[in-house]
């Protein structure tokens, strides 16, 4: 068995939202260690931490206490716009509410990143078609969200969050406005994802069939982390 | 990077067409109103020294009176044509000297008869006030008080028509003269009294023939050079006081009238109004930037979901302050540009209506479009600055 590398590293964090009695700990002595190429599933039920410590992930958050490394980078150290920085070349999103901009073509959804990236237009294009293509929303591209179905929205979602090539993949229930059908055809996509290209994906979710998905199980209550177990081996996986 | 913020900046306007409109009004209106005033302004004054030039360049009047009652002929003495000889002989820089005396009388010719302004002069009375003879010639010297007169444009075509009126024979106050020549037109003054309106003849001929006098009502002089005007006009009022024995410290009877004075006083009432109007401009383009700031608020309450979306995908506060104070520049800009338009429009209408001449100040385009980019900085930065500072997660999770 070979070492795998480690993408992201939490070590006593704690999150503490608000302050004197009505201080609430969101977060209490978290230690979790993520290898890359892994599919993580966050679960536990609702105010247990779980979204927290995917903010804290997604650098959208900083902890209140404790390290957080991502491939060894102490984001604590790091300030707003570096953290931005960060998210914009190594992080993709994937919300339960799909987030996509109103008004605005799946396309242009798409490209977005990458006009932050300073992606030349005709490349943006392109890669973003590629990964419409990827998500299975040929014939699409013009669509604005409104138009498009809550699976193909968060297909959408799913292609905005991998055009920038991303290490980590977060997912925030992923799946909570969608039908069970067009749950598991989501799942599917994520774990293909995860497989083909190899990227990290950790998903946040409270139903406990779609952990079943996932190479690895953690589950939080109140807080702290209550149980953390391996599935399936990390390298049956990526092969 | 800029053009990609600057075309989703363009593309945000575009959709709210009706809200970017009204938000634009006030620096419409701001913009279209300076425009407008400066441009007005540059016409009336250009009208104004058409005018001046066209009563006689930098022309000095001595007129009986005192120049705090006004001219007063009844009371003050007259001159004589020995005055205006000394003059031409003694003040240097004077260049031409005319003497001139007016006097109201009806000219017939046939069945046609005018009521107009007789000036008796002389020769150089021409170059003094800017005439140009249109046909045939003017008085000479040799025609000291011969029946002799050269026509103004409105006297010609009231009396002749569209006939050839040289040579003709008329009686100005009951006195017999023939047409020498008649005067090129010079349209109205800046009072808007027809220069046109008069008669020409020789000095002696209105003195002895129609007023039977030898008076000199007042004596014209064109200064060589609008520098020396002030030099030639202290030089002027120095000689007639000795001329007139007026002791020192003694009222003068008589005074200099200087044409730019005049001017000047009419140029800094148009001056002032400017200002004025331009103040209230001011605060038109004011109240137009607070417009664009509210409608930025309300646009960054209303995107903040967006702004959310931007920050987690990686955008940094600079670039969404850049997005929506882009955003601004660009509404304001385009205020701007219809407000050139507008006040252009406008300022050409009303230099239409008032006949004064149109013109073009391009500097107050350049200067119109720097205002209102300036208002689009200063008032849409707050609300940029808000967007910024927003934080990622409550971004995310505003409804």
């Amino acid at each position: 068995m070979s070492e795998r590398r480690v993408l992201v590293e939490l070590r006593d964090v704690d999150k503490v939202y608000g302050t004197g009695p009505t201080a609430v700990h969101a977060m209490r002595d978290v230690n979790l260690t993520i290898e890359e190429g892994d599919f993580v599933a966050i679960m536990g039920p609702s105010g247990s931490g779980k979204s927290t410590c995917m903010n804290v992930l997604g650098c959208l958050d900083t902890p209140t206490s404790g390290t957080y490394l991502f491939r060894g980078i102490d984001v604590g150290s790091l300030d707003r716009d570096q953290r931005a920085l960060l998210r914009r070349h190594a992080i993709g999103f994937v919300f339960q509410g799909f987030q996509l901009l109103g008004r605005t073509s799946a396309l242009e959804n798409v490209e977005l990143p990458l006009i932050y990236q300073r992606v030349p237009r005709k490349e943006r294009r392109r890669r973003a078609l590629e990964m419409l293509a990827v998500v299975g929303l040929e014939g699409r591209e013009h669509h604005t969200p409104a138009e498009l179905s809550g699976g193909q929205q968060q297909r959408v979602a799913i292609a905005r969050a991998l055009v920038t090539r991303p290490s980590l993949l977060l997912a925030d229930e992923p799946t909570g406005n969608l039908d069970s059908a067009r749950k598991f055809e989501i799942l599917d996509l994520l774990s293909r994802i995860n497989r083909e290209r190899n990227v990290t994906v950790v998903m946040v979710t409270h139903e406990p069939d779609l952990g079943e998905y996932a190479a690895r199980r953690i589950v939080f209550r109140d807080g702290r982390i209550e149980s953390d177990e391996r599935l399936r081996p990390l390298e049956a996986w990526v092969s | 990077m800029i053009w990609s913020i600057l075309a989703m900046a363009l593309r945000e306007i575009r959709r709210h067409k009706m809200r970017s409109g009204l938000t634009t009004l006030g620096i419409v209106i701001g913009v279209a109103s300076v425009v407008a005033l400066v441009t007005l302004g540059e016409s009336s004054s250009a009208k104004v020294r058409a005018d001046m030039a066209s009563m006689g360049n930098n022309l000095l009047q001595v007129l009986p009176g005192s120049a705090r009652r006004g001219p007063a002929r009844s009371t003050a003495r007259p001159f004589t044509i020995e005055d205006a000889q000394a003059i031409a002989r003694e003040v240097g820089d004077a260049g031409l000297v005319a003497p001139v005396v007016t006097h109201g009388a009806t000219a017939v010719a046939g069945h046609a008869n005018h009521m107009t302004t007789v000036w008796g002069t002389t020769e150089t009375y021409l170059a003094v006030r800017g005439f140009q003879i249109e046909r045939g010639r003017m008085l000479t010297e040799m025609e000291h008080g011969a029946g002799v007169c050269v026509l103004g444009a409105t006297v010609r075509k009231q009396l002749f028509g569209e006939d050839d009126p040289l040579g003709q024979r008329l009686r100005v106050g009951g006195v017999p003269c023939q047409v020498i020549g008649t005067l090129a037109p010079k349209g109205a003054n800046a009072w808007g009294s027809d220069q046109d309106d008069l008669i020409l003849m020789p000095l002696r001929t209105v003195q002895r023939r129609l007023r039977g006098n030898t008076e000199v009502g007042a004596v014209m002089v064109s200064v060589r050079s609008e520098a020396a005007i002030p030099r030639v006009k202290s030089q002027l009022e120095s000689l007639m006081r000795e001329r007139r024995k007026i002791r020192p410290g003694q009222e003068a009877d008589f005074f200099v009238h200087d044409m730019k004075e005049v001017a000047e006083a009419m140029q800094s009432v148009t001056g002032t109004m400017t200002a004025l109007l331009g103040a209230i401009a001011a605060v038109s383009l004011l109240v137009g930037g607070i417009g664009i700031m509210n409608i930025m608020l309300v646009s960054v309450t209303e995107r903040t979901r967006e702004i959310g979306i931007r920050m987690a995908i990686g955008a940094t506060s600079g670039e969404v302050l850049l997005q929506f104070l882009l955003e601004a520049v660009a509404l304001s800009l385009l205020g701007g540009l219809a407000g050139v338009l507008l006040g252009m429009l406008a300022s050409f209408g009303f230099a239409r209506a008032l006949g004064l001449p149109p013109v073009l100040v391009p500097w107050i385009v350049g200067v119109a479009f720097l205002f209102s980019a300036a208002v689009g900085v200063g008032f849409g930065f707050f609300p940029a600055r808000k967007a910024a500072l927003l934080h990622p997660i409550d971004a995310l999770r505003h409804e």
